[in-house]
This record gives structure tokens, C-alpha cells and sequence, in this order.
């Protein structure tokens, strides 16, 4: 058992140091640097390009139209999202399995597959196509599709966020609220939900920052069509395609910067949940 | 309160779970359900009633074309060898985050994110940017496999760093110091000791980023393209549907949904294992175990943003294991034998 003080040291100086090139290398490779070139190559001729694709009409319908989406799915899925972890932490039955595993689907399943689904679902010789058109109603190319298909992704966030924090506050102050009388609800709004509210507030981050960027399924499902069916993502993607590059750049980095400040509010969520 | 004040103190307190307003009832269950139902699993149906609509013949003969079976080996190929490098860098940027002090660690630990935050085609348009004809280090490899190999890494490194993360934050550094103190080298250490701990989380993200980037499209689509040699399943399924081939897409997309419920089940299996684990160790009842939130609470100490968005979260609702505590080896009697 003689071994010298010093050596260990030095050996574990060196990896530190080459595991820190090449974690901290990896991601200013992969990461970084193509972030900073985004926001170089947006503004190096000027603000005025970009801003004038952005605000082009198409540039704030398409905006519009995210925010719009944004303001449907999120609030739906933040109920459906609360009422779900407290049937899954709260009411344990058998089968609450099933629900789990349901609600991990949209995790799981290509964009490209979720936006078939809904295209054939909603679609001419779809299971909907008789009702729906009987009744006048568009569904595909126009915006309920495209708030369905960003309702199916969104489901997962509030519930996976919701469920843990649940289960570690327990039910004893929910249980001492009931000895003291108070009913359900008043238990529910002053001592449940303030208890799981950053939890909470985690998952609706997530779940607003998946709608804001959603691409895949929506550009399956709403035909992508410049100032009426075209949210951001979908924006940046046919500028992009018709060398409208001040477009696609303009509107990218509109989204980077929405993207940068979910990434505040996670992180600023995170230290609150942990305080 | 006032009618019930009076009865509470009678009527001692339930000892079975508290229970909400309307959550439980058949109300409560039956808006979960419909919800689920109609948001996802009705549209799920409608597809796989789809690719079967023409005959378990041609769903057969639509899923084994040549272009079929090539976009489903270059996808399985290019995700293995893209968990294998974030498996290796995503546990050494954990690492860093948790064990290493350097200037700018919190900015670093929030970037990780980013891939999550960012909307793909965002991250495929900055990609062939940097990788591409304009690339301003001269290097283009847009439009090659290569390209779906970085754009996957790109997407998929949150998955592996937040999953390790929690667990290394919630590692006693005891056992490496007793390991160290009676000889052991660094290699030997990460060996015997760190790698074990890690492994459940690891391959929990590694099942995660894999499913991920089975299916991932919209970083792969202006960055990779679908050229014949890197056309991936996602964007030939993009592709059958723009030709107006919803039975050949349907049947495609059935395969890519088996594999991702394929991808889930692991990760099920996994957590169960390492739930189990953590019990036969005696760790969760012997007071070891921080009954940590992804690791929110355990990483108060140290690092308070350690939790996996968008995560499984270990919870097992089946069993009410606590939290997403990760699941513990101790093995201080191995290590000091």
C-alpha cells in the first residue's frame, strides 16, 4: 500500500483537464458554434432584411398563427395535464398503466408518423371525412389540424413534470387540510396545487417550447400554405427551400431567441423547485 | 369549515389516499380517457387500420421494398452509432457538470437544453450553415450520411447528460475515495465503481435518445436531405405521403411505431430493474436513498438543475417507488474486501 501522494494527483489533474476539452470541445462544436454563426450570419448585412421578412405579412401570419396554436394546446394540456397526475399518483388503480403508457407515446413516435395519423384520421376517406364534411367543417390544411397535431405532441410535458412532484409531497398536508374541514377544492387550490406549481410550470415550459417549434407533424398535416396554414417553423423551412434566405434567417432566429428564453425560464424554474 | 370542523375530530382521518375532487370518480377517469383516446390513440388507429386496409400482403410488400429496407438499416445504423458517441460524451459533460468546477459551468449545464428548445428545422437550417456549401471552416459534409449522424447527436444529447446527471450528483463519493485511498488508478475507479452506478440511468437516456432518433425528421431534413444514399425512414415516409402513397407510408410508420413502443418497453424494463435493485440493496428503506425529483431535491447540495426535461421520469406508479430517485448501488463491501 505505498503509494506515492503525488502521482495520483497529477494522473487526475491530466484527465480532468482532457475530460474537459473534450466534454467542453463536443459542445462548442456541436452546440455553440453553429448557434453563434445563426445569429452571425442573420444579422451581418443588417437588421433590416430580416426584419422586413418577419414582418412581411406572410412572416406575421405565420407568427400569429404559432401564437395562436400556442394559446389552444398549452391551457388544454396543462388541465389535462394536473387532472392526469393526480388520477396516476392519487387514485391508483389497475388500470392506470394503460394511461401511462399512452401518455409516453407521443415521446416516442416519429413526427412524420404522428402527422400521418391525423392526415388519415381527418383526411378524404378518413374515419372523420363523412361527419366533418357534412357539417362543413375543414379540419386538414387549415388550423385545427394543425392546433390537434400540436395538442398530440404536447400531451406528455405536464404529466411527466407533475407526476414526480406529486409523489414526493406526499399526502399529509392534503390529509390535514381534510381534518380541519376544508372540502375538496379548497384543499386542492391552497395546498395541493401551490405545493406542485413549479412542477407544474416546468412541464407547461416544455410543452409551449414543443408547440412554438413543432415541424414534422405540422407540416404534414397543413399543407404549408404562405399566410394561411404556414406556422414559423414551417416559415423558415419554404424561404429556406426558395433561397428566401433573409426569410428563413429572420424567422430562425425569432424562434432561437424564443428557444433561448425557455431555456432561462427552465433554468429559473429549476433552482425555484429546488429552493 | 363549518359544519365539518365539528364531525373531523370524530371521524378519524382516511388511511387510504386522500382523495380530490372529481379526479377519481368515473368523471375524472373518463376525461383522462376520452383525451388520450382522441387525441392520440383514435389518429393511431386510424393508420394502422391504413396499412392494413389493402391486405397483410401488401403491407408486407410495402415494408420490404428496396427503399423501405435501406432507409430502415441507414436509420438503425446511423442511431446506434450516434447513442454509442453520446453515450461517451454525454457521460463526460455530466461529468463536468457535477464533479468539475469551471468558469461558466451554470451557462453550460443550461445550453445542454438547447437541442430541446430549438425548433429542428432551426437546428438543420444552423447546421448546413455551419457544415454546409457556405461553411465558413471550409469542412461540407451536408447532403451525406454524415450529416444525419451530427444532426441525430445534435437532437439526442440532452437525452443521455440528463439522465446521468441526477444519478452522479446522487453518488457517494465515499466509495471512490475508499477505492483511490486503498490503490486503485482512475480507470479502475470509473470501472468498478462510477460506471456501475451510472449504468441504469445510461442506458434508460441511451433507450431514450434512440428512440429519438429513430423517428427525428426535421433536423435531418434540409441538413441530410433525401438523397438516395440519405433518405431515413422518417423522410421517405414525408415522401410517400407527398406521392399520395398513404397505404406505403401507413404500413412504413407502423414499423417506425413498433420499434419506438419497442424503445419504451426497454426503458420500462429498465427502470424496473433498477427499482428493484435499489430495494434488494435495502437502500430505500435504510434511509440512503434522497427521495429526489429527477433530481431536484438531491441536488440542491450541489447542482440545482439537474432534471431531465421532457424525461420518463423513473417513477413506477405500479409500485409507488419514491420519485425519480435513481436507482443506487452500494457496494462499499465489494469495493473494501
Amino acid at each position: 500500500m505505498t503509494i506515492s501522494v503525488n502521482s495520483p494527483a497529477n494522473t487526475s489533474r491530466t484527465s480532468r483537464w482532457s475530460l474537459r476539452v473534450l466534454g467542453l470541445g463536443y459542445l462548442a462544436v456541436l452546440l455553440v458554434a453553429p448557434l453563434i454563426l445563426l445569429f452571425y450570419k442573420t444579422f451581418e448585412d443588417g437588421l433590416a432584411a430580416p426584419w422586413e421578412a418577419i414582418t412581411s405579412a406572410d412572416g406575421l401570419h405565420a407568427l400569429k398563427l404559432t401564437l395562436i396554436t400556442v394559446a389552444i394546446a398549452v391551457p388544454l394540456n396543462t388541465i389535462f395535464g394536473v387532472v392526469c397526475s393526480l388520477l396516476l399518483v392519487r387514485h391508483k388503480s389497475k388500470g392506470n398503466w394503460l394511461i401511462d403508457a399512452a401518455i409516453n407515446l407521443p415521446f416516442a413516435i416519429s413526427p412524420v408518423v404522428i402527422g400521418l395519423s391525423l392526415f388519415l384520421l381527418y383526411g378524404k376517406q378518413g374515419w372523420f371525412e363523412p361527419g366533418l364534411s357534412e357539417a362543413g367543417i375543414k379540419v386538414l390544411f387549415s388550423t385545427p389540424a394543425i392546433v390537434l397535431a400540436c395538442i398530440f405532441v404536447s400531451v406528455p410535458f405536464v404529466v411527466r413534470e407533475t407526476v414526480p412532484v406529486l409523489q414526493e409531497i406526499g399526502t399529509e398536508q392534503e390529509q390535514a387540510a381534510e381534518t380541519l374541514g376544508a372540502n375538496g377544492w379548497q384543499t386542492f387550490w391552497r395546498g395541493t396545487l401551490p405545493a406542485i406549481r413549479w412542477g407544474v410550470a416546468y412541464g407547461v415550459v416544455l410543452c409551449t417550447a414543443r408547440v412554438l417549434g413543432e415541424f414534422g407533424v405540422v407540416s404534414v398535416v397543413s399543407g404549408n400554405i404562405s399566410g394561411e396554414t404556414q406556422t414559423l417553423p414551417l416559415f423558415v423551412e419554404k424561404n429556406y427551400e426558395n433561397f428566401n434566405l433573409p426569410g428563413a434567417f429572420g424567422a430562425a432566429v425569432l424562434l432561437a431567441l424564443l428557444a433561448l428564453v425557455v431555456l432561462m425560464a427552465m433554468n429559473l424554474l429549476k433552482r425555484k423547485e429546488a429552493a | 369549515m363549518e359544519a365539518h370542523a365539528a364531525q373531523s375530530p370524530v371521524a378519524p382521518p382516511r388511511a387510504r389516499h386522500f382523495r380530490l375532487p372529481g379526479v377519481g370518480t368515473g368523471l375524472g377517469r373518463g376525461y383522462v380517457v376520452l383525451w388520450l383516446s382522441l387525441i392520440v390513440l383514435l389518429p393511431l388507429a386510424a393508420m394502422t387500420d391504413k396499412s392494413l386496409s389493402e391486405g397483410v400482403g401488401q403491407f408486407w410488400d410495402q415494408v420490404t421494398t428496396a427503399a423501405s429496407l435501406d432507409s430502415l438499416k441507414l436509420i438503425l445504423v446511423c442511431s446506434l452509432i450516434v447513442v454509442a458517441i453520446n453515450a461517451v460524451f454525454g457521460t463526460i459533460v455530466a461529468w463536468l457538470l457535477v464533479r468539475d468546477n469551471f468558469p461558466g459551468k451554470s451557462i453550460v449545464n443550461a445550453i445542454i437544453d438547447l437541442p430541446f428548445a430549438l425548433p429542428t428545422i432551426v437546428a438543420s437550417l444552423i447546421l448546413i450553415q455551419l457544415w454546409g456549401k457556405n461553411s465558413p471552416v471550409g469542412i461540407d459534409f451536408a447532403l451525406t450520411r454524415l450529416a444525419i449522424v451530427v444532426a441525430l447527436c445534435f437532437v439526442t444529447l440532452p437525452f443521455v447528460v440528463r439522465a446521468v446527471q441526477p444519478l452522479l450528483i446522487e453518488m457517494d463519493k465515499d466509495m471512490e475515495e475508499a477505492a483511490t485511498s486503498l490503490g486503485a488508478g482512475g480507470a479502475t475507479v470509473f470501472r468498478r465503481i462510477i460506471f456501475p452506478n451510472l449504468l441504469p440511468g445510461l442506458a434508460a437516456g441511451v433507450a431514450l435518445a434512440f428512440a429519438r432518433a429513430l423517428g427525428e425528421y426535421g433536423s435531418v431534413l434540409l441538413f441530410a436531405g433525401g438523397k438516395s444514399d440519405t433518405t431515413v425512414t422518417s423522410i421517405l415516409i414525408g415522401q410517400k405521403i407527398e406521392q399520395g402513397n398513404e397505404v406505403g407510408a401507413a404500413a412504413l410508420s407502423i414499423v417506425l411505431l413498433l420499434m419506438a413502443l419497442a424503445c419504451l418497453a426497454i426503458i420500462t424494463l429498465i427502470q424496473r430493474w433498477g427499482s428493484r435493485h435499489e430495494r434488494a440493496q435495502g437502500a430505500g428503506a435504510g434511509g440512503f436513498t434522497i427521495p429526489a425529483s429527477g433530481g431536484g431535491l438531491a441536488g440542491a447540495a450541489e447542482d440545482p438543475a439537474a432534471r431531465p426535461p421532457g424525461s420518463f421520469g423513473g417513477e413506477d406508479l405500479d409500485t409507488g417507488a419514491p420519485g425519480t430517485a435513481p436507482p443506487r448501488r452500494h457496494e462499499d463491501d465489494d469495493q473494501r474486501e
